[in-house]
């Protein structure tokens, strides 16, 4: 592209190529800012404003549009009682519940509450296992959608070694 | 094989059970290296799998899922042979993408 445009630059008596060089040139710098910030956008579907709140019920609001999660005995979460290293900890959801479209899995005390949330279609089983990051000592909340509803379980799980670099 | 996903899926009676290991940093954007300078959050945003054209399990992600990240679930039916598709996205928009033959 420069090579082809300095020539261009010193025989001045082809103004008209030199234009057209320029314009090549211009033209593809576009192209580069353009691919540049489609790579900066975040991916589709993903609730970016929900993964950027503090406050569980922020979290939820912005996930599933202001229902308010009923805690029950049918979500089972499974979390360690001590976590020995807060960068890695097991948690498993699953429920007994009919009609699950959502998991949604949460850590009060994390700098943003939301740490991952999973769609479930018809057919796929309404259990989950993963492991999270932790900051600190925190209570674990699982929120599953079912039939429109949403239904909540929580576990308080200690922290040893802090995830966050700590 | 260089792929970054690996895959798990063995077919029981009804359900077909997947487990999927990702290799990525997952950086929080809260982490700090040894000059104290922030590193930038660097995470998986979307995780999808698909088996005869159908979506069948799709994770979203935030900055508190661990490094290499791991899920593990199940869905009814898939049977020894068939393709599992994995795809996924993460904040800087790079993409992988992989296909198991379940077990």
């Amino acid at each position: 592209m420069f090579i082809s445009k300095l020539p261009a630059l010193r025989t001045s008596r082809r103004g008209l190529l030199k234009g057209a060089a320029l314009a090549t040139v211009l033209g593809a710098s576009a192209n580069l800012l353009r691919s540049v910030a489609a790579f900066a956008a975040d991916a589709a579907g993903w609730p970016a404003e929900a993964f950027k709140l503090k406050s569980q019920d922020d979290t939820l609001k912005a996930l599933y549009g202001g229902k308010t999660a009923e805690a029950s005995d049918k979500v089972k979460l499974d979390a360690p009682e001590i976590a020995e290293n807060g960068a890695v900890v097991p948690i498993s959801v699953s429920t007994t519940l009919p009609k699950v479209t959502a998991i949604s899995v949460m850590v009060a005390e994390n700098p943003n509450a939301l740490a991952a949330s999973y769609k479930i279609p018809e057919g796929t089983l309404p259990a989950v296992s993963n492991r999270l990051k932790m900051a600190k000592t925190s209570k674990v909340i699982a929120v599953v959608e079912s039939d429109g509803k949403l239904y909540s379980a929580s576990k308080e799980v200690k922290v040893t070694v802090g995830g966050c670099g700590g | 094989m260089a792929s970054s996903i690996r895959v798990r899926a063995i077919a029981g009676a009804d359900t077909t059970e997947v487990q999927a290991l990702v290799q990525h940093p997952m950086d929080s954007g809260f982490v700090k290296n040894a000059k104290g300078e922030l590193i930038p959050a660097h995470h998986i945003e979307t995780v999808q799998f698909e088996t005869g054209g159908k979506t069948v399990f799709t994770a979203l992600w935030g900055p508190a899922v661990s490094k290499d990240p791991f899920v593990k679930f199940s869905f009814k039916g898939g049977k020894k042979g068939d393709d599992l598709k994995i795809t996924w996205i993460d904040n800087k928009g790079a993409t992988d993408t992989t296909t198991a033959k379940i077990m």
